[in-house]
């Protein structure tokens, strides 16, 4: 018989098994999916991961996706290392990118305009994720509801403002007005969509590991993460701890958004983010909040979305193979991570 | 202004209220049996959704609306079973968990969705529910169109709130089961599952929102369409903690909001008032913020909400 018993030291050897074991699991589970839609499996997943990794230009694309998903990611490790249950990067995102196009449409040089669109997105997003915070912090308001409600009220707010104000007066499209072309993020590789905020979000991840493993305040997210009652008693000031980390959450969150609209729309609409913000409690789960694995996990998240298409091209498996694998992948990894607490022993061979 | 309030008093308009509260009312009693029970369902939101295609093709395939209406509750209670077995058995984090099934389910409604019709350049389409007087009943003025010349769901929904109201303050089980919310090692100690009857209230639970998300595409728009949630499972999750866990309340809620809805609804079509449409639906978000502030130092939310029961742990 086997029977399951709270594990007494960590087990370093999980991190990289157990998010494996998810993915693994979860393209089990969708294959099932693949074989009714009537397609070969092993087909449909080598097209997908093919014609995502398969030229140059596909590779710069999925780079391109998996920019905005690294920094949702990083918010959302951010905050819940502190246990500050932050699902609200959509709408962090869509703040930023509210900022973002704002500031992009006043002429100013270019390398200025860049600079303020991300500053200023940042702002938007850590104002937007600061709310929860001091509700949760002033008020003991609970944390998860109020910034999955805040999306709602950001996404109607953008609505309000692009078919509103912004609206296009000549197409009457709800679209705001685009952004200065020198506003526009410069391309890395002539040709492609590669613009500076991929490597930005690549560089992101790195500082925050640097923030999260080798600075004080980095410490004090971890502690009042692990256990906020020693973290007070060692004189941390939680919610000054708790707030601060919202906002660089928020802040990330909002990132995403800016390079959204500085380097692939130019403009922000209504279906700017196909669900990045949540994407990134996916990608920051299976990272295990560590943000060096943020990055691998949100490519791997884009090869899929980026592949899926092709494969449904080819196959005729609906597209939409892709966002139940990140459904999947998450409930998986959820479950996976028992591991990390608990281990299977075998005890007395009849039962 | 006159105008606006000859709108209000019209009764078509408060037919609509009553109308467009009914599936509010359906997801919003079956996340409060959720919460009541100890157990936050963020998973409404896509539950709602899978259900309203499974309902649709369900219906579209056999002709009956009620056997579509019953695989919407199957569907929902399915969902409900897998988030109980995630959030319950394994004592898994609520909240991610229910992202989690959002996006999985929100996920599988579109794959099943175009596997099944394929993509259409019309959407398939049903012949929803039509409304069933009630004899004498409907002859009343105003009272009569309003609420008893309505769809058999509408009924039900109206019903549905005091037996809620029955089962959780009045029966045994309603009774264990907000024992397992408020101080589930009390509940145990007295001889009470707690694990079951968390089970059973999530279970019911994904059937009622399974229902809510089938009478949108069943009786409200007659289509399955990917926007035909909407957010209107957040909603339910405001419309709880606005209705502060209670049947009734939670019910007023839905009213409330739903009124809110249809006001809006008839301003954009008669192009009156300058106030863009989104103030309204933005409304029962902000409403719910500012009461979860105003309401938090009474602590009504169920005590053990978002906390995992291991019975072993003590």
């Amino acid at each position: 018989m086997w029977k399951l018993e709270p594990r007494t030291a960590s087990a370093p050897w999980l991190n990289l098994t157990l998010p494996l074991l998810a993915i693994a699991l979860a393209l089990a589970l969708c294959s099932g999916l693949i074989a009714i839609a009537g397609a070969n499996v092993f087909e449909a997943y080598g097209i997908m991961i093919g014609s995502a990794l398969g030229s140059e230009l596909n590779i710069t694309e999925t780079l391109v996706k998996a920019a905005p998903m690294i920094f949702t990611g990083l918010a959302v490790a951010v905050a819940f290392r502190a246990k500050f249950w932050n699902i609200g990067a959509e709408g962090q995102l869509m703040a930023g990118a509210v900022a973002a196009a704002f500031i992009g449409a006043f002429p100013m040089p270019g390398p200025l305009a860049m600079l303020l669109m991300a500053l200023g997105g940042a702002a938007a997003g850590g104002l937007v994720a600061l709310v929860p915070a001091l509700l949760r912090v002033n008020l003991k308001v609970d944390d998860v509801v109020s910034s999955l409600l805040l999306n709602s009220v950001v996404f109607f707010a953008v609505m309000a403002l692009i078919e509103g104000p912004w609206k296009d007066p000549f197409s009457g499209y709800p679209i705001s007005p685009p952004i200065e072309d020198s506003a526009g993020l410069p391309r890395l590789i002539e040709g492609t969509r590669l613009h500076l905020g991929v490597l930005a979000a690549f560089v992101a991840a790195g500082l925050v590991w640097l923030l999260m493993s080798r600075t004080t305040l980095g410490f004090k997210i971890r502690v009042t993460g692990e256990n906020a009652q020693a973290a007070r008693y060692g004189g941390i000031a939680v919610g000054r701890v708790i707030v601060l980390t919202a906002l660089i959450s928020g802040g990330l969150a909002g990132l995403a958004g800016v390079g959204e609209v500085g380097g692939v729309h130019f403009q922000v609409m209504s279906d700017l983010s196909p669900g990045f913000g949540y994407s990134g409690i996916v990608i920051a789960m299976l990272a295990r909040l560590n943000p060096l694995g943020v990055v691998p996990a949100a490519v791997f998240f884009a090869i899929v979305m980026t592949g899926a298409e092709a494969m449904s091209r080819a196959t005729g498996v609906p597209v939409f193979l892709a966002d139940v694998l990140q459904g999947t992948t998450l409930l998986a990894m959820l479950v996976a991570l028992l591991f990390t607490s608990y281990r299977i022993r075998r005890i007395g061979a009849a039962a | 202004m006159i105008a606006v309030l000859d709108q209000i008093l019209q009764v078509g308009f408060l037919a609509a209220i009553v109308r467009i509260a009914t599936p509010l009312i359906f997801a919003t009693l079956g996340e409060m049996f959720s919460e009541r029970s100890g157990v936050l369902n963020l998973g409404i939101e896509g539950i709602m959704l899978i259900s309203a295609m499974t309902g649709f093709s369900a219906a579209y395939y056999s002709g009956s609306l009620w056997v579509g209406i019953a695989a919407a509750a199957a569907t929902g209670a399915l969902l409900g079973f897998l988030h109980a077995v995630l959030t319950v058995a394994l004592g898994l984090s609520q909240h991610v968990a229910g992202i989690g099934l959002t996006l999985f389910s929100t996920g599988l409604a579109f794959f099943l969705f175009r596997l099944i019709f394929g993509q259409q350049a019309t959407p398939p389409s049903i012949t929803g529910f039509a409304t069933v007087p009630i004899p004498l009943l409907s002859q009343i003025p105003v009272l009569g169109p309003v609420i008893f010349n309505q769809f058999t769901l509408v009924y039900i929904a109206i019903l549905a709130v005091p037996l809620a109201a029955f089962v959780l303050y009045r029966t045994p089980w309603g009774l264990a089961l907000r024992m397992a919310g408020e101080n589930p090692r009390a509940a145990d100690s007295a001889g009470v599952s707690v694990i079951r009857i968390r089970f059973q209230a999530v279970v019911l639970g994904g059937a009622l929102m399974g229902i809510a998300g089938a009478f949108l595409s069943m009786a409200q728009f007659n289509a399955f369409t990917f926007g035909v949630i909407s957010g209107r499972g957040w909603v339910a999750i405001a419309l709880v903690v606005f209705g502060r866990w209670d049947p009734w309340r939670c019910a007023g809620a839905a009213l409330l909001f739903a009124a809110i809805d249809a006001l809006q609804l008839r301003l954009q079509a008669s192009g009156l008032g300058h106030i863009p449409y989104q103030a309204f639906l933005v409304l029962p978000f902000v409403l719910t913020i500012v009461a979860m502030a105003l309401i938090s130092r009474n602590a009504v939310a169920p005590a053990a909400l978002l906390k995992p029961f291991r019975r072993e742990e003590r």
